[in-house]
C-alpha cells in the first residue's frame, strides 16, 4: 500500500489521504479575459508523466492540511511531501 | 511474408475432420507477421478496438493493407484485463448510442467472426438503495426507452425473485430498495474477442504484428507519414492509435497533449462454483459489479486506486472494499476463495467520456480516453473508426467524443464529476 509521510502526522497509509490530482498546473490569473485555449489546457490538459508526477493529497483523516507530493508514477516512490507552510500549493 | 487467401471455416464437419487425425493436423489460427516497410494504414495497439478496425477496414471498406502493431502480445493488454460486462444502460444519448450499436454487433459477432466469443446475455441489474435512486433509476430507464432500448425498473421482491442469494433483509449494510434491469446486457469472453477479430482480419489480409513498440510518430507538413518501431521504420498514410494505456505517450510523440490520465484498476476471480449467479451485478453505492463466468468462477471489480500511475499492480484497499460489498450482499458467499487478482492501467478522460477523433495531425486518428468502460464498445468502435478512416469524415455516431470538445465546452458529462478522472467509472 502507498505510505506517505505527512509533514505533520508522519507516516500514514494511502486511505487516509484524499487525492486531489495533479498540482503542476497553475490557474490563469486573468480568468476574466482567458481565452479558450488557455482556459482548455489549465481545465483539462495533462502532462500525465510517467515519472516525476506533482499531486495534490489531503490528508483527510490526519491533520487536514493538503499536502503537495512528488510522486514517481512508475515506482510510487514518494519524492518530496511539502505542506503549505513548506511552499506547497493549495488546489 | 506469406500471404493468406481465404479463411479457413471452423465449422461442424472441420471439427470432424480434425478429430479423424486426432486433432493433430489444426492450422495456425493466427500468423506471427513481421512487418513490411509500409502500409496503407497503421494501427497502434492490437487490443479489441485496433483489432476490430483492422476487421472492418478490411471487410466493409475493402482496404486490406492495414497493420496492427502492439508493443507486447496479442491479449496481453486491456482487452483481456476487463470485466467482460456489456451493457448500453447510459443516460446521455452520445454513451447510448455507441453501446446500444456494440449490443447489436456482439449478438451476431461468433457468426461474423466464425469464432465463439461466448457471449451469455444474462442481463444486467444495478441495485438501487434509496428511493430517490429508484426515481433516477427510472430517469436513466426513461432515456433509454426514448433510444428504443428495453430496460424494466424492479421492486425489492423483482429483485428478491431474480437474486435468490442476495441479502435484502432491511439489516443489511445497504439495504435494496429495487433495481435497473437491462436483459440483452451480458458478458462475453475477452480474450476470444482479440483471437476472434485477429484472426478474422488476418484471414483478409490484415498483418498483425506483436512485439512491435511505437516509439515515435514521424510527419511531414502537418501530415503523418509513418510510425517508428525499435525495429526500424514503418511507413503509413494514416495511423490510428488505438490504445489504452500510454495513449498520452503516443499522443505525445504526435505533438498532442491529451485531456486524458493514467490510473490502474483492478478485478479478481473466485475459485469456480457451480452456478449462483445469472446476471451482472451492480452495487449502487459503492462502485462494485459481479457476475459468474461460464466457468464458474465469480469475476469482481471496483473502482481504481484513485491516483495517476503506470504501474498495473494496484494496493489492497480497492479489492478489500469489493470483498467487502460482495459478501455484504452475498453472504452465503462469504467462505469462498479468491482465486486470481490482476491489473490493467487506464485511460481516464477528463470528462469520463472517450475520445473517438480526429486530430491537428493530418491521417492521425485517436481512439482512447475509454476509462475502464472500452470492452463493451469494441465492436461499434472497430466499425466506426475503419468509416472515418476510410472516408476521410466523422460518422454522426462518433462526433460527441471529438478531441476539441473540451476546447469547445461541448463535453459529454455522464457522471458529471469535472475534471477528476479519479472519480469516473
Amino acid at each position: 500500500m502507498l505510505v506517505i509521510t505527512c509533514p505533520h502526522c508522519g507516516p500514514r497509509d494511502v486511505t487516509e489521504y484524499s487525492y486531489g490530482g495533479d498540482a503542476s498546473r497553475a490557474r490563469p490569473d486573468t480568468t476574466g479575459e482567458v481565452d479558450d485555449a488557455t482556459w482548455d489546457a489549465y481545465l483539462y490538459l495533462r502532462g500525465d508523466p510517467a515519472g516525476p508526477h506533482l499531486e495534490h493529497w489531503h490528508h483527510a483523516l490526519g491533520c487536514r492540511q493538503w499536502l503537495t507530493v512528488t510522486r514517481d508514477t512508475t515506482t510510487d516512490r514518494i519524492l518530496e511531501v511539502r505542506s503549505p507552510a513548506m511552499g506547497g500549493r493549495e488546489p | 511474408m506469406t500471404r493468406r487467401t481465404g479463411r479457413r471455416s471452423y465449422s461442424a464437419a472441420s471439427l470432424a475432420r480434425h478429430a479423424l487425425s486426432g486433432h493433430r493436423c489444426w492450422p495456425r489460427a493466427i500468423p506471427e507477421d513481421r512487418p513490411r516497410s509500409g502500409y496503407e494504414v497503421v494501427i497502434i495497439g492490437a487490443g479489441g478496438h485496433g483489432l476490430a478496425a483492422a476487421y472492418h477496414l478490411a471487410r466493409d471498406h475493402g482496404i486490406r493493407d492495414v497493420a496492427v502493431i502492439d508493443k507486447g502480445y496479442l491479449g496481453g493488454g486491456n482487452v483481456t484485463r476487463n470485466t467482460a460486462i456489456v451493457r448500453s444502460n447510459y443516460f446521455l444519448p452520445a454513451r447510448g448510442d455507441i453501446a446500444d450499436r456494440s449490443l447489436e454487433l456482439w449478438e451476431g459477432l461468433s457468426e461474423d467472426l466464425n469464432f465463439n466469443v461466448m457471449f451469455s446475455q444474462g442481463g444486467i441489474i444495478n441495485l438501487a438503495h434509496s428511493t430517490s435512486q429508484l426515481d433516477d433509476f427510472a430517469r436513466r430507464a426513461n432515456a433509454m426507452a426514448i433510444r428504443g432500448v428495453p430496460a424494466e425498473l424492479l421492486s425489492r421482491d423483482e429483485v428478491a425473485a431474480l437474486l435468490p442469494r442476495l441479502d435484502i433483509s432491511s439489516s443489511t449494510r445497504y439495504p435494496v430498495v429495487g433495481g435497473l434491469l437491462q436483459r440483452r446486457a451480458g458478458t462475453v469472453r475477452h480474450d476470444a474477442v482479440a483471437w476472434g477479430y485477429a484472426r478474422a482480419a488476418a484471414s483478409l489480409g490484415v498483418d498483425i504484428v506483436q512485439n512491435h513498440e511505437v516509439t515515435a510518430i514521424t510527419s511531414e507538413g502537418g501530415r503523418v507519414t509513418g510510425v517508428v518501431t525499435p525495429h526500424g521504420e514503418i511507413h503509413a498514410d494514416r495511423v490510428i492509435a488505438a490504445v489504452s494505456a500510454g495513449s498520452t505517450r503516443i499522443a505525445q510523440a504526435a505533438g498532442l497533449t491529451l485531456p486524458v490520465e493514467s490510473h490502474v484498476l483492478q478485478a479478481a476471480v473466485t475459485e469456480p462454483l457451480a452456478p449462483v449467479l445469472h446476471h451482472v451485478v451492480t452495487h449502487g453505492l459503492v462502485n462494485f459489479y459481479v457476475s459468474q463466468t461460464d466457468k464458474g468462477e465469480l469475476l469482481l471489480g471496483g473502482n481504481i486506486d484513485g491516483y495517476n500511475t503506470r504501474i498495473a499492480r494496484g494496493g489492497p484497499s480497492p479489492l478489500e472494499e469489493a470483498i467487502r460489498v460482495l459478501v455484504s450482499m452475498f453472504p452465503s458467499l462469504s467462505r469462498v476463495r479468491l482465486l486470481r487478482t490482476w491489473a490493467g492501467v487506464v485511460d481516464m478522460s477528463m470528462d469520463g467520456a472517450p475520445i473517438l477523433s480526429e486530430t491537428p495531425l493530418g491521417g492521425f486518428y485517436l481512439n482512447t480516453g475509454w476509462c475502464y468502460g472500452g470492452f463493451k464498445t469494441t465492436p461499434a468502435v472497430g466499425e466506426l473508426l475503419a468509416e472515418m478512416v476510410a472516408t476521410g469524415t466523422t460518422p454522426p455516431m462518433a462526433a460527441p467524443f471529438a478531441l476539441d470538445r473540451f476546447a469547445s465546452g461541448r463535453i459529454v458529462p455522464e457522471e458529471g464529476h469535472g475534471p477528476k478522472p479519479w472519480m469516473y467509472h
